[in-house]
């Protein structure tokens, strides 16, 4: 047989019917077009969205080292032995300066192998600063076709600004560990308010107590149960002072301890989002969410799609000579820039 | 606007916990600009099957230093094989004594690299082999 290796040779109507009929080597194939953004990947989106809406998607992000992996693992394991399928997103960072990428996070997944109700796909984020690649959605959206119950989306490592996930994911953990860093980075804004459910994994390492006391401070000073409403197009964070925890209106934000390697308090872990994909249901939310979740998907596409327009209408020559009128004062970059997007 | 990156898994099967050479070989495609899944070691071929199906990998490397090349090699050929992957490029690096190249050729190993391959030369096999379909 030839060595060399050409690829993609199936139909993108012979993967739909993959994906659908839990052909798992199709499953693979129809992430790949859709992470590569191959010629048919918006046709397979379009034939894979209305299968789509049914997974519960779970986000788990926070910084590196605070065990997200195994934590992702546990749960898994966890939604395994309650009968729930689980579809794996986990996502690692590219080299800005090689563009290649080191993707890892199957080691810790090792207790997965062998069990077909799991599917653990690795993601670079591909010079995505958001914590997510582009196209991870898309990704989430195949899987959710495929008719995973539960799709987990493991982000990069985080530090303090990448909140994307938030709009991602129907419930969104954020990950600490003890001794990672002190009161005032709890009560730094960002990551810590995108959190449906706060976890101290590692919690039988030595600071525990701080890490609690600082969480549980951040919790009270910032309010809890806040809300996300459209208003007029616009996405406003409403805080809900926490009166009674009877009001279903509002969620409470709680801090859970999690030690993943060993499972203690994972079980409650997953109780936990199975409440709050209740109370999203009952309380509405869950539409606000998906609205946001739409929202921020067709801004992507548009986007992508005026930068590829932009990028395609641009003057062959490239920009120097405008560049070079502008430095004459013969224009300004104002109009210039008019006149160029007037041609898009 | 496609964006296609070689997807190569390193993997280690077997019992042999030396995971060094799979490491560096892991870093120096990563720095190739190849998207990298390691999955570490003590792999068995079922693993290392389902991993590449799932993470849907244009290569797949292995690192054997036990000796149990001859055994492990061609079960993750004939596993990737049978559920539809033959378009999968496997080479195996590691120390294989060199009247076993031919076989593991015959069994479908389409390269094997022994201690002192350049990188340049891994690099170069792999870019030459995997043809992307746009």
């Amino acid at each position: 047989m030839g060595l060399t290796r050409t690829r993609g040779a199936r139909s993108t109507t012979d993967l739909v019917a993959g994906v659908l009929g839990s052909d798992r080597l199709a499953l693979a194939r129809a992430i790949t077009r859709v992470e590569n953004q191959e010629a048919d990947a918006t046709a397979l989106l379009t034939a894979l969205y209305p299968h789509s809406g049914r997974a519960h998607i779970i986000g788990v992000t926070g910084a590196p080292g605070t065990g997200k992996s195994t934590l992702v693992t546990a749960l898994a394991q966890s939604y395994r032995a309650a009968g729930m399928t689980v579809g794996i997103v986990a996502i690692d960072p590219t080299s800005p300066f090689t563009g290649g990428a080191l993707l890892g996070d199957r080691v810790r997944m090792r207790a997965l192998a062998g069990d077909s109700g799991v599917f653990v796909r690795s993601m670079a984020t591909r010079g995505s600063l958001g914590g997510l690649s582009k196209t991870t959605g898309d990704v989430v959206t195949v899987m959710d076709a495929a008719g995973f119950d539960r799709v987990i989306v493991e982000t990069v490592g985080v530090g303090q600004a990448e909140v994307e996930i938030a709009s991602t994911a129907h419930t969104t953990l954020v990950v600490e560990a003890p001794g990672l860093g002190d009161e005032v980075q709890a009560i730094k804004a960002g990551i810590l308010e995108i959190a449906d459910i706060l976890v101290v994994n590692k919690a039988d390492r030595p600071g525990l107590d701080r890490t609690l006391r600082a969480l549980e401070m951040m919790l009270e000073i910032e309010g809890n149960g806040a809300r996300y409403v459209r208003h007029h197009g616009q996405l406003l964070r409403v805080e809900s002072p926490v009166e009674s925890d009877e009001d279903e209106a509002t969620w409470k934000v709680v801090v859970m301890k999690t030690v993943a390697m060993g499972g203690t308090g994972i079980e409650e872990l997953r109780q936990r989002i199975e409440a709050h994909r209740t109370w999203l249901m009952e309380s509405g939310e869950m539409a606000l969410r998906e609205q946001l979740r739409i929202a921020n998907t067709l801004e992507n596409i548009i986007r992508a799609e005026l930068n590829r327009r932009i990028a395609a209408s641009m003057p062959a020559s490239g920009l120097d000579d405008l560049v070079e009128a502008i430095r004459r004062r013969e224009s300004d970059p104002y109009a210039a820039a008019a006149g160029l997007l007037s041609a898009v | 606007m496609s964006e296609r990156k070689i997807r190569v898994l390193v993997a280690k099967p077997g019992l042999d916990g030396h995971d060094r050479g799979a490491k560096v070989v892991a870093r120096m495609l990563r720095d190739a600009g190849f998207e990298v899944i390691y999955t570490g070691i003590r792999q068995t071929p079922q693993m290392i099957a389902e991993a590449a199906l799932q993470e849907d990998v244009d290569v797949v490397g292995l690192s054997i230093l036990s000796g149990a090349h001859m055994t492990l090699c061609p079960k993750v050929v004939d596993l990737l094989r049978a559920q539809g992957q033959d378009d999968v490029l496997v080479v195996v690096g590691g120390i294989i004594p060199d009247e076993d190249v031919a076989k593991l050729k015959a069994a479908g190993i389409d390269g094997v690299f022994g201690p002192g391959t350049s990188s340049e030369e891994y690099v170069a096999f792999l870019r030459e082999h995997v043809q992307v379909a746009a």
